[in-house]
C-alpha cells in the first residue's frame, strides 16, 4: 500500500516529528493557513466564526454553572441564586451564559441571512445549507431547555405551553406529551430530563458544526457576487487576510456583547423569570425569549379550525395548523435550495428577489413584535399578514421569480467585479 | 378546603380587578434611583436605612431567605456589627449528638430568618395571603424600585363605584388595585440612627433601594469590572482594526 507522501515541511523539527505521525499541522495549514477564501468576502462572512466563539464561550460557561446547578425543582431555582450570589464570579458566569445566548442567536440569524441573501445556499451548497438548518433547530431546542433549568415562573410555564404543542398530533399527542414530561405535569422528571438534554445537546451541535465547517472546505466560501473563484487572482489565502479580518469583526462583537453582561444583564430577561415556578398560578402574559417570538407568532397566527365543509367535522383543529405552520416555517428553509428556481445566487443582481427579501426580513421584525404582546385583538390580523407572507415568500414568490424575473448583469469573475477594483 | 376556596376566589377576583382596571392599574411614576443608570451607584446611607425598615417593619411578613447575614457586610457593615445583627435572631440547629433539634443565636453566615415556618404558615397569618420572599422582589416587579415605592406610597380611599372585597385595601399602584396588605408605613413609624422621624416616603424610598440592593448585590462590582473590560476591549478593537489594515494594505 502506497500512501501519499507528505511533502509539506516544517521548520520546527517537533511539529515536524509530529506532523508525520498525525498530520494536524499539515490539516491546519491546508484548511487555515492557505485555505483561498474569495478576496470579496465582506464582515457579513465573519459571522460563522463569531458563533462558533459563541458555542464555545456557552459551553465553557455552562459547564461551570453546571457544577453549581441542582436539577430538582425543590432546589432548583435557589441553586442559580446561589451561584448568583455566593460563587466566586458567578454572577459573571451566569450573565455571560444567559446573554450569551441572545447574542449566539444575533451571530446566527445575521449569518443566516448573509446566505439568504447572497444565495449560499445554492448548489454546490445545498448540504452545507441543510446542517446548518439543522444546526438552528438544535440550537432552538437547546436554548429552550436551557430556559426552563432556573425553574421561574417563565421557565416552567414556557416549557409547559411548548412541550403541550405535542399534543396537537392526532392519536398519539396526548400520550407523547406525558412520555415528554415523564408524568401528568411537568415536574421533576422534566426539570431532570432536559438538564440532562441540555447538557448533551451542545456537544451534539459542535459534531453537527463540525460536518458544517467539514462540507464548507469542500466547496469553499461563497461571496457577495455569487460567482465561484475562476482563479488565484480571485483569492486570498486564510491567513492572515481572514484570521485578521474575522478577528477583528469578533473583538467588535465581543465589545457589544460585553457592555450587554455588564452594564444591561437583565435588559432582555421578564420580571417573571424571578419568581419561583408555581404550577397553580398562570402568570398573565407568557412571552418567550426573543429569538422565539417571531416563530410564536406564527404558532399563535393559526386561530380557525378547518372543517369538512357542511359538517360539524374538524379534520385540522388551529392548534395543530398553528404547530405544522410553526415547525414548517423552519423545515421549509431545508428545501430552500430546491424551491429557488433563479440561476443568479447573489441578491445584488436581483432587484426584486433583493426587495422580497427585504420585506421577510420586515415580516420577521412584525412577527417579532406580534409575539412579544398579548394574543387577540387587531395585533392578531397583523401577524397574520406577516405569516402569509413568510410562507408566500418561500412557497410562490422564490421559485416563481426565477423564471419571471430580470436580472441585472453578473460579473464574469469576482475580479472584474466593479466593487472589488478600487 | 374551604379556605383553599376562599383563596381561588380571591385570586379570581384579583385577576378580574386587574383586567378591569388594567388601565388605571400599574402605572407608575418614574423616579430617580441612582442605582439604575448605566454607570449608576448605589446610595448606601439610603439602603442602609433601607434595611433598618426592612428589620423593623417588613421582616414581620416578609423573608429574605436567599440572603446570608454575612451579605451585610456589603452595605459597609463591620464583622462586629453583622455578628450583632445576626445574633438578635435565633435559628434552629441540630441533631446535636443526643439527637436533639437545639435553638442557637444566628451567626453571619445563616440565611436571614424567616418570620413564617413555611408558606401555609404564612398564609395562615395573613388572611389568605403570601407575603412573597424579598430576595428578587426588585428584579420580579415591573419597574423595579418604582413599584415597590408607588404600592408603599399607593394606599387610599377606594372610589365610591368600586365595591372592596373584605380584608383587601385599595392600592393605587397594585394590579387591580386591591391588595391583602394593610398599608405597612406611616408617617413616623421608623426612627432612623440620627433621630430624624422618617416620612412614608422617606422609608419607602430607603427601603425600595435596599430591596434594590438585596436583588442585585454585585452590581457595583460588576459595574466597576465592566468599565475595565470596555475600556481593554476598545483598545483592543484599534489594535486589531490597525493589524486588518496594515495587512490588506496591499491587496486594493
Amino acid at each position: 500500500m502506497s500512501r501519499p507522501a507528505n511533502t509539506q515541511k516544517f521548520d520546527n523539527c517537533l511539529i515536524q516529528w509530529i506532523d508525520e505521525r498525525l498530520p494536524i499541522f499539515t490539516m491546519l495549514t491546508k484548511e487555515y493557513g492557505v485555505f483561498p477564501m474569495p478576496k470579496n468576502a465582506n464582515y457579513l462572512w465573519s459571522f460563522g466564526g463569531i458563533a462558533l466563539t459563541m458555542l464555545i464561550i456557552m459551553i465553557v460557561t455552562g459547564v461551570f454553572l453546571a457544577m453549581n446547578y441542582t436539577p430538582n425543582t425543590a432546589l432548583a431555582f435557589d441553586s442559580v441564586q446561589r451561584t448568583m450570589r455566593d460563587v466566586n464570579y458567578g454572577w459573571l458566569l451566569r450573565y455571560v451564559h444567559m446573554n450569551g445566548a441572545s447574542f449566539f442567536f444575533i451571530a446566527v440569524y445575521i449569518h443566516i441571512f448573509r446566505g439568504l441573501y447572497y444565495g449560499s445556499y445554492k448548489s454546490p451548497r445545498e448540504l452545507l445549507w441543510i446542517v446548518g438548518v439543522v444546526i438552528l433547530i438544535l440550537m432552538m431546542a437547546t436554548a429552550f431547555m436551557g430556559y426552563a433549568l432556573p425553574w421561574s415562573q417563565m421557565s416552567g410555564w414556557g416549557a409547559t405551553v411548548i412541550t403541550s404543542l405535542f399534543s396537537a398530533i392526532p392519536v398519539i399527542g396526548d400520550g407523547l406529551v406525558t412520555w415528554l414530561w415523564g408524568g401528568f405535569s411537568v415536574a421533576n422528571p422534566t426539570l431532570n430530563r432536559f438538564f440532562s438534554l441540555h447538557f448533551l445537546l451542545p456537544f451534539v451541535i459542535l459534531g453537527v458544526v463540525f460536518i458544517h465547517v467539514w462540507a464548507l472546505h469542500v466547496t469553499g466560501s461563497n461571496n457577495p457576487t455569487g460567482v465561484e473563484p475562476k482563479s488565484e487572482k480571485d483569492t486570498l489565502p486564510f491567513h492572515p487576510y481572514f484570521t485578521v479580518k474575522d478577528s477583528y469583526a469578533l473583538v467588535t462583537f465581543m465589545t457589544i456583547f460585553l457592555s450587554v453582561v455588564f452594564f444591561a444583564p437583565l435588559a432582555l430577561t421578564e420580571p417573571d423569570h424571578f419568581k419561583h415556578f408555581n404550577p397553580m398560578q398562570t402568570p398573565p402574559e407568557i412571552v418567550p425569549e426573543w429569538y422565539f417570538l417571531p416563530f410564536y407568532a406564527i404558532l399563535r397566527s393559526f386561530t380557525h379550525d378547518i372543517y369538512i365543509p357542511f359538517t360539524d367535522i374538524i379534520i385540522l383543529p388551529a392548534k395543530l395548523q398553528g404547530v405544522m405552520g410553526m415547525f414548517g416555517s423552519l423545515l421549509l428553509l431545508m428545501v430552500l435550495p430546491w424551491l429557488d428556481t433563479s440561476k443568479v445566487k447573489s441578491a445584488r443582481y436581483r432587484p426584486v428577489y433583493k426587495w422580497c427579501l427585504l420585506l421577510l426580513l420586515v415580516s420577521l421584525c412584525v412577527l417579532g413584535y406580534v409575539g412579544s404582546q398579548p394574543a387577540g385583538g387587531s395585533l392578531a390580523v397583523v401577524g397574520q399578514v406577516a405569516t402569509a407572507y413568510y410562507f408566500l415568500h418561500f412557497i410562490v414568490l422564490v421559485p416563481v421569480l426565477g423564471f419571471v424575473e430580470k436580472t441585472c448583469p453578473v460579473p464574469a469573475s469576482i475580479s472584474d467585479d466593479p466593487c472589488c477594483k478600487h | 378546603m374551604k379556605k383553599k376556596l376562599i383563596g381561588f376566589m380571591v385570586a379570581a377576583a384579583l385577576c378580574l380587578g386587574g383586567a378591569a382596571h388594567a388601565e388605571e392599574g400599574g402605572k407608575l411614576a418614574h423616579q430617580y434611583w441612582p442605582e439604575r443608570g448605566v454607570f449608576g451607584k448605589y446610595d448606601m446611607a439610603s439602603v442602609q436605612r433601607g434595611f433598618q425598615v426592612y428589620r423593623e417593619v417588613c421582616s414581620n411578613c416578609h423573608s429574605l431567605k436567599l440572603m446570608s447575614y454575612r451579605d451585610l457586610k456589603g452595605l459597609g457593615y463591620t464583622d462586629a456589627q453583622v455578628k450583632a445583627v445576626a445574633s438578635a435572631y435565633t435559628v434552629q440547629d441540630g441533631p446535636n449528638d443526643e439527637g436533639e433539634m437545639f435553638d442557637r443565636p444566628a451567626r453571619p453566615s445563616d440565611r436571614f430568618h424567616s418570620p413564617f415556618a413555611n408558606d401555609k404558615a404564612a398564609r395562615a397569618a395573613n388572611g389568605g395571603a403570601l407575603p412573597p420572599d424579598m430576595s428578587l422582589l426588585a428584579n420580579a416587579r415591573p419597574g423595579g424600585p418604582d413599584y415597590i415605592y408607588g404600592i408603599l406610597t399607593g394606599y387610599g380611599t377606594a372610589p365610591a363605584d368600586v365595591k372592596m372585597t373584605p380584608g383587601l385595601y385599595w392600592n393605587d399602584t397594585f394590579p387591580g388595585h386591591q391588595i391583602a396588605m394593610p398599608q405597612p408605613l406611616s408617617d413616623g413609624q421608623v426612627t432612623y440612627s440620627n433621630g430624624d422621624a422618617a416620612s412614608t416616603q422617606q422609608a419607602a424610598r430607603d427601603v425600595a433601594q435596599f430591596l434594590d440592593w438585596a436583588s442585585n448585590p454585585h452590581m457595583e462590582a460588576r459595574k466597576a469590572m465592566g468599565i475595565k473590560v470596555i475600556l481593554f476591549m476598545l483598545f483592543f478593537v484599534g489594535i486589531m482594526r490597525a493589524a486588518k489594515r496594515k495587512v490588506w494594505a496591499d491587496v486594493h
